[in-house]
């Protein structure tokens, strides 16, 4: 593919992607014509309650939605390098399954337990979610840094993270066997994922978190496109294969592990969006695969939260659930076009 | 290139290459190797399987602990550097085919700039004609823009060439080059490593199993053998003082000094009486070797063969009977369904 052709691509998304931000405000329960949301956004105040909705409600949903594409993406896509392997995903190493743990002993915990997590819960308050999805991700997240550091083959790396989700994963079913019908709710309604929970209060950690792991992401181009080639040839051309690993993984653990915990673990963007990359751009290379999935991502993010607001109606379906069912056909039609899955992975 | 002139790019001091054990004494594949490597040099390491060729070239390139000793480059020691410092030093070429298709053969061979170019890893003009001198090198600056994955295995490996010379070494180490290749391919990559390492002055280091590729193309073979030892010197050094015949010597075949080629051992048959010379006499005897029949100049109470060699047939003589055959592949049946 020429230069020419992948910079228009480029230029597309961004358009594609801004339409969709506009969409994406739009669109609600409430009416509130576009030209009214380009004054708010300016600063005017038109209408206190229209005000309210769009700044503290759809904006940061809106925001979320991008960060959610752009950071799940990028986490997906250097997992998928990292393993060499196409179904690899920001939670393979079992982050979400940390995550999910620290929210069900959270949740369901409170109610076996309820002095001392009683006494958490009613001093976190609104961040005892986050909380304990951070705390959570983080203790997995030490666990297989730790192993990445003894262990130098990707492969039994591998299969520690997916050993670890199991065991955790079992742990969660212990404790929803044991709980009330109403914290099985909470939990279960956790696991749909949703990108209208962030206040500005906790966009305000979880942006700059995002941003930074995704910067660390950018550094690690060339590092990566020397996996490619495997790690003896990327040793080879004097790349530290260990030190690269524990980077990548650092960088997944905090932009999947901060996403999971304020919106819920949201499946299929992660293993998803670099595949669709490689059909549309053609190419392996991470100079190009990178800024594709971001993009990627956020547009497909938007898209799916456009589609998650079902017209006419106050209800908005699980995220989790239109990521799949609405993403799902895309990438396979893809896929089946490009046949780019079977060139990267052969 | 290096400022610093050295005869010797290779040199390994004191080099014992073998495996440690967590318990009991460590196994010692070979032990006290000063082996060196000049400029300009191809060397191909040779020896069955098993013979410890891998833990050799690993040792070498740094990627294994040695035992004992040190592999020094250009008087610098490996071990002592890190991975950024040593690709600047050797460059390998590895038996495991790519996995990744859908990169272009240009970027393939600028991740051989790797050592020398920023953490953005944006190519320099010098980076950029480096590239090209590669791939014109192994003669594929056509196809830069074409992906990997639309290769043959053999062009692959070019490439993988050129990611090697792109990468400005002394050194280049490659392991079992010629593997998957078919004998063209093989014969070209071989010719293509030993006009390398005499246009540019580099050191060649490769392992392989082709023994007879190895013995037309070498400067040097080193020959490891199955009791741990390992033979220096020319090619046709090692065939005269009979080390290569010891150290492929088999029940089935045999090494055949006088022509350099390897020669099965059938069982024997009947004695066959050949009368004619020449080319299509050559190829006769060996057809009536490889069944097995001992094939003579003088007469036999068997039978003989004479070679018609203006009209190219073949008379089987047998008992004052003769049949007429227009192929070594009638004749050979004849044999076999007459007699």
């Amino acid at each position: 593919m020429q230069n020419k052709t992948k910079i228009i691509l480029f230029v597309g998304l961004f358009i594609l992607i801004a339409l969709f931000l506009i969409v994406d405000l739009v669109l609600g329960s409430v009416s509130i014509p576009s030209e009214k949301i380009m004054s708010i956004l300016m600063g005017e105040d038109v209408k206190t309650s229209w005000n309210y909705i769009i700044l503290n409600f759809r904006l940061p949903k809106a925001i979320t939605a991008i960060l959610v594409g752009a950071g799940l993406s990028v986490s997906g896509l250097m997992m998928q390098t990292l393993f060499r392997n196409p179904l690899a995903g920001p939670y393979v190493l079992g982050i979400s399954s940390g995550a999910s743990l620290g929210v069900a002993l959270m949740v369901m915990a409170s109610v076996l337990l309820p002095g001392v997590f009683g006494v958490i819960y009613s001093f976190l308050g609104s961040w005892a979610l986050v909380v304990s999805a951070i705390a959570g991700a983080s203790i997995i997240f030490v666990i297989i840094g730790m192993a990445s550091i003894r262990i130098s083959d990707s492969v039994s790396l591998l299969i520690i993270g997916i050993m670890f989700g199991s065991i955790t994963g079992a742990v969660v079913n212990i404790l929803q066997y044991f709980s009330d019908p109403e914290q099985l709710q909470s939990f279960i309604v956790w696991t749909f994922g949703s990108l209208s929970g962030v206040t500005w209060n906790e966009m305000n950690l979880m942006a700059p978190v995002v941003v930074i792991g995704l910067l660390m992401s950018f550094v690690l181009i060339k590092p990566l496109d020397a996996l490619l080639l495997g790690e003896n040839y990327a040793r080879g051309v004097g790349i530290s294969v260990n030190r690269t690993r524990i980077w990548v993984i650092i960088s997944t653990a905090l932009v999947a592990g901060t996403l999971t915990a304020f919106t819920g673990p949201i499946a299929f963007i992660g293993v998803a969006v670099p595949h669709m990359a490689r059909a549309i751009f053609g190419t392996a290379s991470h100079k190009v695969l990178l800024p594709a999935v971001v993009l990627i991502g956020a547009a497909l993010m938007l898209i799916c939260d456009i589609l998650s607001q079902v017209p006419g109606n106050q209800t908005t379906l699980p995220i989790n659930s239109v990521t799949a069912i609405f993403g799902g056909p895309v990438v396979i039609w893809v896929i089946i076009r490009s046949r780019s899955v079977k060139a990267s992975f052969s | 290139m290096s400022q610093n002139y050295f005869k010797d790019i290779l040199e390994t001091d004191g080099l014992s290459i073998g495996y440690k054990q967590r318990r009991g004494e460590d196994l010692c594949l070979l032990s006290d190797l000063n082996l060196t490597v000049r400029r300009g040099e191809l060397v191909c390491l040779l020896g069955p399987n098993g013979s410890g060729k891998s833990t050799l070239m690993r040792t070498i390139a740094g990627l294994q602990a040695p035992l004992k000793g040190r592999t020094l480059v250009e008087g610098v020691p490996i071990r002592e550097r890190n991975f950024g410092e040593i690709a600047r030093l050797l460059s390998i070429v590895l038996t495991e085919r790519l996995q990744v298709g859908n990169l272009s053969v240009y970027h393939i061979v600028s991740l051989g700039r790797h050592p020398y170019t920023s953490w953005m890893g944006r190519l320099s003009d010098k980076d950029e004609s480096m590239i090209k001198w590669a791939l014109e090198q192994v003669g594929l600056w056509k196809y830069a823009n074409k992906f990997i994955n639309q290769l043959s295995d053999g062009e692959r490996q070019r490439v993988m060439i050129a990611k090697a010379l792109a990468q400005d070494t002394p050194l280049i180490m490659l392991d079992e080059p010629t593997a998957h290749l078919d004998l063209p391919n093989r014969v070209e990559i071989m010719r293509l490593l030993r006009n390398l390492a005499k246009e540019t002055d580099k050191a060649i280091l490769l392992s392989t199993h082709e023994l007879d590729l190895a013995l037309q193309a070498a400067d040097i073979i080193w020959l490891m053998s199955k009791n741990n030892d390992l033979k220096i010197g020319a090619p046709e050094d090692l065939v005269l003082s009979g080390s290569i015949e010891d150290t492929f010597k088999n029940k089935s075949f045999s090494f055949d000094r006088k022509t350099g080629n390897f020669i099965m051992n059938y069982q024997k048959k009947q004695k066959i009486q050949l009368v004619g010379n020449d080319v299509m006499g050559f190829w006769t005897q060996r057809a009536l070797s490889r069944e097995g029949y001992q094939v003579t100049r003088e007469k036999t109470d068997y039978c003989s063969i004479h070679l018609i060699e203006d009209r190219m047939e073949w008379e089987i003589h047998s008992n004052g009977e003769v049949t007429n055959c227009k192929s070594i592949q009638d004749l050979l049946l004849g044999l076999n369904t007459y007699l």
